[in-house]
């Protein structure tokens, strides 16, 4: 049976879509070859903020690199980030090193220009790296050195997501049905909450979703979650605040 | 300085061609020079609602392609001097319209026009995307009706997000249009209200379009139906035009007309 003559719908319906997207990344830039130094240091930054660094995924820079760097030497790298919770997903530097980011699993990406900021380990709570799905223009990036809160002013509509990764979401419009609020901290809404909205996303038990009109498809603290169909049975349209008390998420009301 | 409307809601069938039709001759018979812009590659339908469509020879895609210039292309229109449509293409699909393409067609029509009126294409794809993507203004045209309510929101969040504006750190001006509303229907609760629409859009509203013998009538002809002046569709979407140039104009057409004694003795 060829293609031509077999045009059922299941089979043509598109199991994928491609799509172009921007993360905001870490980049670890390396500058010497020294793997006793490097476990020392980075111990160090991990150290002051554990959260920041807790499956991060990060990017090995090996431009400003001057030393040689062999394979059994990537691979002491690699286990040394791991070991403290970091995620290589790929290197950057010269076509040279394609081999060996091939030998390692890793992806070789093209040199960066020098745009990238330096990121200091954030005191003493972790810092926000926005992921900017499609609000990135309700609410300009984070500074480096702000406090984790992200804080937007205007409606969040159906189909946008909005992250506050590392801190707080403090939402001061519409939170429209369709769409999603996530916070690694707690969830405040001062309009309407008609969309999802999901506290403690990385499994902080002690985040709350507070909210001035619980009209929500699905609230959820660490995972632990509530649809519209039992929301309505309490508190509708009432301002509430959203706690876990053990594994049972609590509505109570402001 | 020449303004970049678009007409646009997500959802298909609710009204965005009628719309950009009504407008974009208000704006005209005003005075302004208009021209509509059909970006419905592949469904061409304004140059019916306008009643020209034994003139289109060249069209968009031709225009965008270098096949033909502006003078060729634009159709000027039979009642109105200030008014010219340029109509989309019907054999092509919407992959033939560029971001290039369609800019540089924008930036020669801002030499001569006061209105550029986009009437956009259903759904949030490229035709939709390039549509609303330079404009300046946004009318959103929405039914009362749950699916189509989200389907806007949905694209208020794009317009917010994706336009050439937003990229700018500037914002679109947004205008909420309820089209066929029916106030007997929401007074019996099947309908959503205006005051439900605005609640969960919380845009400004620009005008209420009353559901209406006339819009079908209207098409039907080629005429706008705003030309039809004895209709209360008619002159909502006059009202809306006043409102969009500034006047403060009250809303027409929200309540249902009580019945007489006569229809209620005789139905109606």
């Amino acid at each position: 049976m060829t293609s031509e003559t077999n045009l059922d719908l299941l089979d043509t319906d598109p199991v994928f879509q491609l799509k172009g997207g921007m993360l905001t990344m870490t980049v670890l830039e390396l500058v010497h070859l020294a793997p006793q130094r490097f476990a020392i240091q980075l111990a160090e930054k991990v150290e002051q903020a554990p959260n920041f660094f807790q499956d991060t995924p990060v990017l090995i820079s090996l431009e400003k690199l001057d030393d040689n760097l062999d394979i059994s030497g990537l691979i002491a790298l690699l286990r040394i980030c791991r070991d403290h919770g970091l995620q290589p997903v790929a290197l950057r530097g010269a076509e040279q090193f394609r081999p060996l980011a091939q030998q390692a699993s890793l992806v070789l990406l093209p040199p960066g220009r020098n745009r990238d900021k330096i990121i200091e380990a954030p005191e003493p709570a972790p810092q926000p790296v926005a992921q900017q799905a499609e609000v990135a223009s309700v609410s300009a990036p984070q500074p480096a050195d702000t406090t984790p809160t992200r804080v937007i002013t205007e409606p969040v509509r159906s189909g946008q997501q909005v992250y506050a990764r590392g801190g707080d979401l403090v939402v001061l419009a519409p939170v429209s049905a369709g769409s999603e609020l996530l916070a690694d901290g707690h969830i405040h809404v001062y309009g309407p909450l008609r969309g999802r909205a999901l506290a403690g996303v990385r499994g902080d038990t002690r985040a709350r979703i507070f909210c001035q009109s619980l009209e929500a498809e699905l609230v959820s603290v660490a995972g632990q979650y509530k649809v519209a169909e039992d929301l309505r049975r309490q508190q509708w349209k009432e301002a509430v605040q959203i706690s876990l008390e053990g594994d049972i998420l609590k509505i109570a009301a402001l | 300085m020449a303004k970049i409307l678009v007409i646009t809601s997500g959802k298909g069938g609710v009204g965005k061609t009628t719309t950009s039709a009504a407008i974009g001759t208000g704006l005209a018979l005003r005075g302004y020079k208009t021209v509509i812009v059909d970006f419905d590659v592949g469904l061409r339908n304004l140059d019916l609602i306008m009643g020209c469509e034994r003139r289109v020879v060249y069209d968009f895609v031709n225009l965008i392609n270098g096949d033909s210039n502006l003078n060729q292309t634009l159709i000027k229109d039979k009642r109105s001097d200030n008014l010219y449509i340029l109509p989309a293409s019907q054999t092509r699909d919407k992959d033939a319209l560029t971001q290039e393409g369609v800019q540089g067609v924008l930036d020669q029509l801002k030499e001569t026009f006061d209105f550029i009126v986009c009437d956009s294409p259903a759904g949030i794809e490229k035709g939709a995307h390039l549509a609303m993507y330079f404009a300046d203004e946004a009318i959103v045209v929405t039914n009362p009706e749950v699916s189509s309510v989200r389907d806007s929101d949905r694209m208020l969040g794009l317009l917010s997000s994706k336009s050439r504006r937003s990229e700018q750190g500037e914002k679109i001006k947004e205008h909420l249009l309820l089209t066929r509303y029916s106030p007997e229907r929401v007074e019996n609760g099947e309908m959503l209200s205006v005051s439900d629409v605005e609640d969960i859009l919380s845009i400004p509203l620009l005008g209420v379009i009353p559901e209406s013998q006339a819009v079908l009538k209207a098409s039907n002809q080629g005429i706008p139906v705003i030309m039809d002046d004895k209709s209360d569709a008619g002159q909502a979407y006059s009202d809306a035009v006043e409102r969009l140039l500034g006047k403060e104009v009250p809303h027409r057409f929200l309540e249902a007309q009580k019945k007489g004694l006569l229809k209620r003795l005789f139905g109606g």
